[in-house]
């Protein structure tokens, strides 16, 4: 166990005297009026857990009531509650959750620059985000809003009763919030990189977030005019995608997937780069094949906005398209199974330990491949058609985006702990929340696979019988996963008054993250660091740097 | 020429006041590619209503002001011209031009909103706003209601966009009189100018497809 | 209380098909998964870090290997996808015998009318053996009709007719479902689709109501719209004529042709100016909110039931038929 080594002696380091948690006061207007990204990436994480929170007890609630049909909740309140888990957990957690915590606090670290390049527009974008949140909430809870999170028309033009309206604009104005983050991003890259830091010096994580960025700000703007149609079909009755006006809601499906399939690019890319930089710490080896690695996330993001009409095989597409966007798919698998093939590669002749980002990280590895080999399901045309709109095409998007983002956020949580906070987290806790985390994800998403491939529809508040059997073990998982997503909030929570201090450097890590002292000082480092070396250039014996 | 100015200190982050100016107009260029796409969504949505209703759009198209429409292109034009003319004088420090220079781009904003404003007024009366007071006989009513529901929503968002152009541009005259620009130091005029010149651009796009379409050919 | 039941009812040629191409699927993901797996799994045990096994000598030239696996996988896959490209072609070309049947969607119904007249709310009767043609719309928001024993499913969209067949194989009672979020009670949309033999499925027509055939009500709904003053016998005005006009391609205006199916006969009494027939002069009014979309039906299936009619040559003057 690496930490026992470098930090046990509980007298050793003791917490820097200058860093970015004291330093400019410690009041709550010098946070709430803060430019320094690490602040700013505090209060994100704050106000991220919390919205994860409330979508997973929104997911709670749903996984409850599908114990025994016809379940607890009227089918007005089911609805309500999957339009919130969605609306919640897509732009409220997974969109902005590694760019917006991690990728704020440690962009600037890694290239070496004291700040990002606008910190005011970065200030701007956090209360976009929590302006944009209560919104939410305020339209779905108390608006009672039902249209899912796809928003689809004519339904939510002109079907649909409760503040579709409001929450429409909430989206729109955490999609801002998201097209500031990623120009912001994008022009730290560019411009505040520190001399000899080069393209192809940079760690994958900050490559992974600049194709992140690339998206959002591409994106995310069509998706903004999209939901102002559907805003200004509602309010006027006047409007291009309902039919019964002359529109088309096809057009609508067209436009929202141009930004939505991005967008899930959007969410597992920063995933990816965070798993570069644990695997490569943890099997003390550089990362096999980094161009591959960093030229499959530009990939992704360049072919990931050609591939949108895959979510409408069934919608009344023309055949040739569907041919194509099929093919496209099958297309943008490659880059994503090479990565998977290179952190496999890494391991090889290594000197492996286990430590919890690391347990995080393989189970990332695990659940990603599955999660993406039944993206090769959905993609096939024939398959599609049947499973389309079950339970198949849940458990592949949660396959992706909790077994795979939010386990590469625990685990990034997990590794630059230490780094944010200058305090260790306990080691055997966190190993046992991966691991329950790991068992109760399979639980709860594997059998809905085979409810999907049997024809259990999405969205249902009840189903037939011969469903049940399926549907309990997926809540029964789902309790497992509650408890193990609980946990760290707890000894996390602990850490940060008990936890034995961190040092600069307590995974023996490369990367000028490490170099300056935990938790940074304001400006994060001392003097402008100068590089090099490629990154990763890890030794088999770890040797803390900071000496 | 004038005095080249103090170099004003650069913010904390950056390491020079060079690198801050580079920082600003690249994040400027980075912006105006997420409006590309902004606007693009709404074309897209118009490409769609002309490709499947191609009569109605062009009987719509017939309805627009085009007098209206090309004089406010020749104020939009000329504006540019103006604020690319403000950019080179604030290159060479010549704080007196630029700041008239300033000046008048904003006025020929503030003119051409004034002319769109008429223009919105002359719609109003001849019930043509979808939703609030649309009436029309013609068979092609449908397609001219949503062919004038984009028609509003493109010219009100770029005029939007003018109007943000227009207070930006005023601000810089203000802080330009009081000297807070340089030969040495004029990144928010070279900024606003992208912006401002960008605004124009769209309108380039936005005149043929809204007053042109319908009045030529057969 | 269901059982682990593993796989759905298998109930149409193609449902056979589809659970061919899912083992197909299965078994290369198996493979690529125990492939990740075991060498996760190997290196992880082999090279933890306390363990003394030989480390030098590591993987060079990792592009070939990179590029080896990458277009091994790739291979594979685009073999998966160019035979479920094939079934998704063959699930959107109908036989020509096949059977038409009309359904509706609406919050929270399927309306389902066959060819005879007979109506049904929910439930759909078909034959076994015989390929069935649904042609599905949607007077409110988007459904889908999902018949997982069948293994197909398509969006019933407002405004337009898209098509679902299938040949069912087994008798039986299988689940319908509504498949794309309708509102409230989209749970509840739903129910069951009915598998007779043909003698059985005959009897089942005849004990409905003995109502009017779709086409004899279209015929009246002909009549009482008033197209037949301009396109029937009597006619005035110069407008076509529509025996014969069923699937035949139609000469547009604008030099496009068409083939005149269910979208085109559709499109043309709401949206009339959109394809005019070459020849004729756009005089046409658009029906618009005038005809609900069960009357839309039955004028389409009136009108194809003259498909194999000739226009009635005694009438002076006229004897054009758009189609040729």
């Amino acid at each position: 166990m690496t930490t026992a080594t470098v930090t046990g002696k509980p007298d050793e380091p003791v917490v820097a005297t200058r860093n970015y948690l004291t330093e400019g006061g410690v009041t709550l207007r010098s946070w709430l009026l803060t430019r320094d990204h690490k602040r700013i990436a505090i209060l994100y994480t704050l106000s991220i857990t919390f919205f994860f929170f409330v979508g997973g007890a929104a997911a709670t609630l749903i996984r409850l009531n599908l114990v025994t049909p016809p379940g607890i909740f009227t089918p007005d309140i089911y609805n309500r509650l999957f339009t919130l888990h969605g609306v919640i957990m897509v732009w409220f957690f997974l969109i902005p959750s590694i760019p917006n915590t991690m990728g704020n606090f440690l962009i600037p670290l890694m290239i070496g620059a004291k700040d990002l390049a606008f910190p005011r527009l970065n200030l701007l974008s956090w209360y976009l985000y929590v302006g944009a949140g209560l919104l939410a909430l305020f339209a779905i809870l108390i608006g009672g809003v039902d249209t899912g999170w796809t928003f689809y028309t004519p339904f939510s033009s002109l079907y649909s009763n409760g503040y579709v309206v409001l929450a429409l604009a909430a989206v729109l104005a955490v999609g801002f919030s998201s097209i500031l983050t990623g120009l912001n991003f994008i022009v730290t890259t560019h411009r505040m990189r520190a001399p000899g830091m080069t393209w192809y010096r940079l760690p994958v994580f900050v490559w992974s977030n600049y194709a992140t960025s690339v998206i959002m700000v591409l994106a995310t703007p069509v998706l903004a005019i999209t939901l102002i149609l559907v805003a200004a079909e509602r309010l006027l009755k006047v409007g291009i995608f309902d039919p019964a006006l002359g529109g088309d809601p096809l057009l609508f499906q067209h436009l929202f997937w141009f930004y939505s399939h991005p967008a899930v690019y959007i969410m597992i890319l920063p995933g990816f780069g965070v798993i570069s930089e644990i695997v490569p710490c943890f099997a003390r080896k550089p990362l096999f094949g980094y161009r591959f690695v960093v030229w499959s996330s530009i990939a992704i993001s360049i072919i990931g906005f050609f591939v949108w009409a895959h979510h409408m095989f069934v919608a009344g597409i023309s055949l040739y398209a569907g041919l194509v966007f099929s093919l496209l798919s099958y297309v943008i698998a490659v880059p994503s199974a090479i990565k998977v093939f290179n952190w496999t590669a890494t391991l090889h002749k290594g000197w492996i330990s286990f430590d919890a980002p690391m347990l995080y990280a393989l189970g990332f590895i695990g659940l990603f491949t599955i999660g993406g080999l039944t993206g090769l399901f959905v993609a096939n045309l024939a398959f599609d058609v049947h499973v389309t709109d079950t339970y198949f095409v849940v458990a592949h998007f949660h396959y992706i985006m909790v077994g795979g983002m939010v386990s590469a956020y625990f685990g990034g949580l997990h590794y630059w702990w230490p780094k944010v906070t200058g305090r260790l987290y306990p080691e055997w806790w966190a190993r046992i929340a991966a691991l329950l985390i790991f068992f109760g994800f399979n639980l709860t998403f594997f059998p809905q696979f085979i409810l999907g491939y049997l024809g259990m529809e999405r969205r249902y508040y009840s189903y037939p019988p011969e469903f049940q059997a399926w549907n309990i073990l997926s809540s029964a998982g789902a309790s497992v996963l509650a408890a193990g997503y609980a946990l760290p909030f707890f000894y996390l929570g602990w850490s940060l008054f008990r936890g034995k201090r961190a040092g600069s450097n307590p995974w023996a890590a490369t990367g000028l993250e490490w170099q300056t002292s935990s938790p940074p000082p304001t400006h994060n480092f001392d003097r402008t660091p100068t590089v090099t070396r490629p990154p990763y250039q890890y030794r088999p014996e770890p040797e803390p740097q900071d000496v | 020429m004038s005095e080249a100015g103090p170099l004003p200190r650069p913010e904390p982050q950056y390491a020079t006041a060079g690198q801050q100016a580079e920082a600003a107009a690249f994040g400027m260029w980075v912006f105006l590619a997420t409006e590309i796409l902004f606007f693009g969504g709404l074309l897209l949505a118009y490409t769609w209503l002309r490709a499947s209703h191609p009569e109605g759009v062009a009987e719509a198209g017939r309805h627009t002001k085009v007098v209206i429409g090309s004089v406010n292109t020749l104020v939009l034009l000329t504006s540019s011209l103006t604020m690319a003319l403000a950019v080179h004088a604030a290159e060479q420090g010549r704080r007196k031009a630029l700041t008239r220079l300033l000046a008048v781009t904003a006025l020929l904003g503030l003119l051409f909103l004034g002319l769109k404003g008429y223009e919105y007024h002359g719609e109003w009366t001849e019930h043509l706003v979808p939703g609030l007071n649309f009436h029309e006989d013609s068979p092609h009513a449908r397609t001219i209601e949503l062919f004038y529901f984009l028609y509003f929503l493109l010219t009100g968002i770029h005029g939007i966009h003018v109007t943000i152009g227009i207070g930006l541009i005023a601000w810089l005259a203000l802080r330009a009189r009081h000297g807070a620009f340089s030969a040495r130091h004029y990144t928010p005029v070279e900024v606003t100018g992208l912006y401002w010149h960008f605004v124009d651009v769209v309108w380039i796009f936005l005149y043929p497809l809204i007053y042109l379409v319908g009045r030529s050919g057969p | 209380m269901g059982s682990l039941q593993l796989l759905p009812p298998t109930a149409s040629a193609h449902a056979a098909d589809m659970d061919w191409l899912f083992a197909a699927l299965l078994g290369t993901s198996a493979f690529i998964l125990l492939l990740v797996f075991g060498l996760m799994i190997l290196f992880c045990v082999r090279y933890r870090k306390n363990s003394k096994v030989e480390r030098g000598n590591r993987l060079g030239r990792t592009w070939r290997v990179e590029v080896a696996w990458t277009t091994a996988t790739f291979i594979a896959f685009l073999g998966l996808y160019f035979w479920g490209a094939g079934l998704y072609v063959d699930i959107h070309s109908p036989p020509k015998d096949a059977t038409d049947i009309y359904v509706v969607g609406k919050q929270w119904m399927w309306k389902i009318e066959h060819p005879g007249g007979q109506r049904e709310i929910d439930t759909l009767h078909v034959p076994v053996g015989r390929p069935v043609r649904l042609v599905l719309t949607s007077e409110d928001v988007i459904h889908d009709f999902a018949i997982p024993a069948f293994r197909i499913r398509q969006d019933a969209l407002p405004g337009r007719y898209e098509t679902l067949w299938f040949t069912p194989t087994e008798v039986g009672d299988y689940r319908l479902f509504c498949a794309e979020f309708c509102g409230t009670w989209h749970a509840r949309m739903g129910g069951s689709v009915v598998v007779m033999e043909p003698s059985d499925f005959q009897r089942w027509l005849d004990s409905q109501d003995q109502g009017p055939s779709l086409a004899q009500e279209g015929e009246a709904l002909f009549r009482s719209y008033g197209c037949s003053g301009c396109h029937g016998d009597a006619g005035t005005v110069h407008a076509p004529r529509l025996e014969g006009l069923f699937g035949r391609p139609v000469p547009l205006e604008d030099g496009r042709t068409v083939i005149a199916d269910d979208r085109y006969i559709r499109d043309s009494i709401l949206m009339p100016k959109a394809e005019i027939a070459a020849g004729y002069p756009p005089i046409m009014p658009s029906f618009v909110g005038q005809i609900g979309e069960d009357d839309l039906l039955k004028l389409v299936a009136y009108i194809k039931s003259l498909a194999g009619r000739t226009a009635d040559t005694t009438q002076a003057g006229s004897v054009e038929r758009p189609a040729q």
